[in-house]
């Protein structure tokens, strides 16, 4: 299983990449997105995926599946999707100041001066 | 904080008060106020004379670093007070001299004496400092000055440039001396000189013996402006004169001679020492005479001549170090080279200061410095060209004048050194003597060059920008002091001998006066028929000669381009350094945020891959992995084929909703890991996620008409399956690499029982580490405040589409 899930997470990690290098800035923040389900997915499969109960407390069940990395990937959803709102939102004001959302078109539109 | 550590800071803590003096007392000349510091301070020093003379030394600490072994030690021996007293005497003439060379009402002089005080308090405190650290400070401290008063009319771009200049050559130097001492530090452990001249076995065994001296030289070269770091030196002549006679003559150049006569106990007994020192000082000598003979302006010709006398000085403190080698100090011919190099020192001083302060006298009378332009001024300035006489022949090594006395034990050493057994001396030194003669003939060339250019031959007032006249009596004072120093050490040199020389040439050789020998100082005329007699003839023979036939030979120096000259190796490497630092900026800097993530990309699976080949780690091991059911497979067939969709889509719509698809199936796959608050998050933020996707898409109507597929680019597709493969075998070694267990066991166990609540999970997150929590709440509440700032604060109004063009109309506006 954990196998598996880690050649899943190469390939969302490959897609990831292959986005993020790509002109087009909504293109950009969805391989944001595919990056941290990527990590959230690599985080939970690197501490061991052993078949166990939920982690929550009943009586009679010794063998829980580990909370502790469940907790941090919590945590980590939470944040890359606070980060990637902000960032649709800025993609968003940026192609209204700019009407554009190429990269590289908005290359030197600051200036120097 | 003893009276001699508040001498050393004295010009330092008066600088303050020159400017409120300088706005506040407008009727009387600022200098007269600053004169009273190196006056004071010179007849302090002078209360030394005594006590060095006896070759007793006087010791001051402050506690300043402790902790880093950095005190300031002040440190007063017979060399120390010789430099201490130059600084100060000569600062005070040049004071003297500035007073009427600078106009009150067109010059700030508030400026020009902070700087100028500045400068004489780290002079001092780099000539009396024991410290090396201390020292440097000092000696940096000189050089900041140095530059701001090169560039005290920086309104003039050739000032800019000299200062500029003088500045890189001679932080480099001070910067490579820096290291230097701290290697000689790692090996004595200590910054204090003394400790390191106690320990100069220790230093000559070390393997960084080498690099430290050749660090050490760095420093005193470009200070000292030695061949090849001398290009400093003349463009520093576009400073005020009082400054080019006092930093560019007495003092500042000397502080590089301070630290080789300071060093040399310590490094000596190296034949590397000798022979650097002597040979670089020599062609020095050579190069700097040969030079000043081309130049038409007065401060050129005295800046190269500062440039060879400045080698001369540093030759024979380096054939000075051949003295250790004979065990009696008596016949010692070695020891004639470092006292010529130390009276050689003081002379140089006074007729290089007066000198100068003719060249601004002239200057400031006639309005040029061009000797092309200049001539006949005898009749007129009088006294001056008494002055510039007097100075040019003690210049060219004539009797009666002192600098006769320095170089016949000039040429006296170079030609002693045959008699050496060591170091190849006496094959190689042939060059020594012969070198010493074709400087001192070009020596004598332009010291006639410069008074007769001048003051003789016919007179062209009517092209000169100003009508000449003799000098106000108050511009004399300093230079007629100073020429007559020359004048009467040239008769009286035996005045020095024994209060100043003696001593100084004593701190020099610590090991040889530890044996209970004495140093023996006589200087006189006549030493009969000797070879540096006859040389001295020859030299005013063959020197008049090319004099006389100087139209016919000059044609040699435009004979190097100037691209090879080493100012257009310079001002070359400044060019091509930038040029360079701008190709390899605008080569890696592209401006497109593509490039950047291809190197961090690169860069960080590069590493990882090259980690896991040289640690070898790509042996694993797939124990007690869990089983995976039939529709994990199909879910993961999912996951991965909606991603690599999303590659291949034109439109960004179908991409938004095979995100929201690779969403939901991570989300089924938290279902299958038994992460049940996981799954639910997930759920919810993948669908607020996917909608906000949406809104954007929709406020970009104009984007779907221009809608392309991603043309497929190699270079990406290999970055991207290369990070693909790094973290997927990133994954792998973490599975296989288990080295302790988890701590979850704790939190399974007391998850009831300290914490009083069932679902571990969220008891993790509020209360076992409830921290995490509160900061990603923070992160939350900052996006959305940032989100509505966004939206809401707009400080220009635009209509969509045309921003930049309005932007720019308002601006101009």
């Amino acid at each position: 299983m954990e196998i598996f899930v880690s050649i899943i997470i190469g390939v969302l990690t490959m897609c990831a990449v292959y986005l993020v290098l790509s002109r087009s800035l909504l293109r950009i923040i969805i391989g944001t997105a595919l990056f941290s389900h990527a990590a959230h997915l690599l985080v939970l499969t690197t501490a061991g995926l052993k078949t166990g109960a939920a982690p929550v407390l009943v009586d009679g069940v010794t063998e829980y599946t580990d909370p502790l990395p469940q907790a941090l990937v919590l945590t980590a959803i939470v944040i890359s999707f606070g980060v990637t709102a902000f960032f649709l939102v800025l993609a968003y004001r940026t192609y209204q100041e700019l009407s554009t959302d190429n990269m590289e078109e908005m290359k030197g539109t600051e200036s120097y001066d | 904080m003893s009276v001699l550590h508040f001498a050393i800071l004295l010009p330092l803590l008066a600088a303050p008060f020159i400017p409120f003096l300088f706005k506040g007392m407008k009727q009387i000349h600022t200098g007269w106020f600053v004169l009273v510091v190196p006056v004071v301070l010179v007849s302090y020093f002078a209360g030394f004379i005594p006590v060095t003379s006896a070759g007793d030394v006087v010791t001051e600490t402050i506690a300043w670093m402790p902790s880093l072994g950095i005190n300031f030690t002040a440190y007063v021996d017979g060399l120390s007070l010789l430099f201490a007293l130059l600084i100060t005497g000569i600062g005070a003439l040049v004071v003297l001299y500035s007073i009427y060379y600078l106009d009150k009402d067109k010059e700030s002089l508030g400026h020009f004496y902070v700087y100028l005080l500045m400068f004489m308090s780290a002079m001092l405190g780099v000539v009396l400092s024991d410290n090396m650290i201390v020292m440097y400070m000092f000696w940096e401290l000189t050089s900041i000055s140095s530059f701001l008063l090169i560039g005290y009319w920086y309104e003039k771009e050739r000032s800019r440039y000299g200062a500029q200049k003088s500045m890189l050559l001679t932080v480099f130097g001070g910067l490579s001396m820096l290291g230097g001492i701290v290697l000689l530090e790692s090996m004595v452990g200590s910054y204090s000189i003394r400790d390191m001249v106690a320990n100069s076995g220790v230093i000559a065994e070390s393997p960084f013996f080498l690099v430290a001296m050749i660090l050490i030289l760095l420093g005193a070269f470009t200070k000292s402006a030695q061949f090849p770091f001398h290009i400093w030196l003349p463009d520093a002549m576009e400073a005020p004169t009082p400054v080019s006679a006092y930093l560019h003559s007495a003092t500042m150049v000397k502080a590089g001679l301070y630290l080789v006569a300071r060093m040399s106990p310590v490094f000596q007994e190296s034949p590397v020492w000798l022979w650097t020192i002597a040979a670089v000082g020599m062609f020095t000598m050579f190069w700097g005479s040969f030079n000043a003979v081309k130049q038409t302006d007065l401060k050129g010709i005295l800046a190269f001549s500062t440039v060879s006398q400045l080698g001369l000085i540093m030759s024979l403190l380096g054939l000075g170090a051949a003295a250790l080698h004979y065990d009696g100090i008596d016949d010692n011919i070695f020891i004639v080279a470092t006292i010529a190099a130390i009276f050689h020192l003081i002379n140089h001083a006074t007729f290089k200061g007066s000198l100068f302060m003719m060249a601004g006298i002239v200057d400031h009378e006639t309005g040029t410095r061009d000797i092309r332009k200049l001539g006949g001024l005898m009749t007129v300035m009088p006294i001056t060209f008494t002055i510039a006489v007097i100075g040019s022949l003690s210049m060219a090594g004539l009797p009666p004048f002192n600098g006769f006395l320095s170089k016949e034990m000039f040429l006296k050493a170079t030609t002693k050194v045959f008699s050496a057994d060591f170091f190849a001396l006496e094959t190689i030194g042939i060059l020594l003597p012969v070198v010493a003669f074709l400087g001192s003939v070009f020596t004598f060339i332009y010291s006639i060059m410069l008074f007769t250019r001048t003051f003789m031959g016919e007179a062209k007032f009517d092209q000169l920008p100003k009508k000449p006249h003799e000098a106000p009596i108050g511009m004399l004072i300093s230079p007629v002091i100073l020429a007559l120093l020359v004048v009467g050490l040239g008769f009286f040199p035996n005045v020095l001998s024994n209060t100043l020389i003696k001593p100084a040439v004593e701190s020099i050789y610590p090991t040889l006066v530890a044996q209970g020998q004495n140093v023996k100082v006589d200087i006189y005329f006549w030493h009969g028929l000797t070879p540096e007699l006859y040389m001295t003839i020859g030299v005013i023979l063959l020197g008049s000669l090319l004099f006389w036939q100087m139209n016919k030979w000059m044609g040699i120096y435009n004979r190097i381009p100037h691209r090879l000259t080493l100012n257009g190796v310079y001002d070359g490497t400044l060019v091509w350094s930038n040029k360079a630092a701008y190709r390899f900026k605008d080569n890696y800097m592209t401006g497109f945020i593509r490039s950047y993530l291809i190197y961090i990309f690169v860069f960080l699976s590069g590493m990882m891959l090259f980690s896991i080949w040289w640690f070898d780690m790509y042996q694993f091991s797939f124990e007690n992995m869990a089983e995976i059911a039939p529709y994990e497979y199909v879910l993961g067939a999912v996951v991965i084929l909606a991603a690599l969709a999303i590659l291949f889509m034109k439109s960004r719509l179908p991409s938004i909703i095979l995100l929201g698809v690779v969403g939901y199936g991570v989300a089924l796959f938290f279902v299958f890991f038994g992460a049940p608050d996981l799954a639910l998050t997930q759920l919810v933020i993948e669908t607020v996620s996917v909608a906000l996707f949406l809104l954007v898409f929709y406020h970009m109507p104009d984007i779907s008409k221009k809608e392309t597929r991603m043309r497929f680019k190699v270079g990406n597709a290999i970055v991207a399956v290369l990070v693909g493969v790094t973290v997927t075998l990133l994954s792998f070694m973490a599975l296989t690499h288990k080295s302790l267990s988890s701590i979850s066991e704790y939190h399974i166990e007391n998850v009831y029982d300290l914490a009083a609540g069932k679902n571990m999970v969220n008891v993790i997150l509020v209360d076992f580490r409830g921290f995490d929590t509160l900061f990603e709440i923070v992160v939350l509440g900052i996006a959305a405040l940032g989100i509505y700032t966004m939206i809401k604060f707009r400080t220009t109004r635009r209509t969509k589409g045309d921003g930049a063009n309005e932007a720019k109309q308002q601006t101009r506006q």
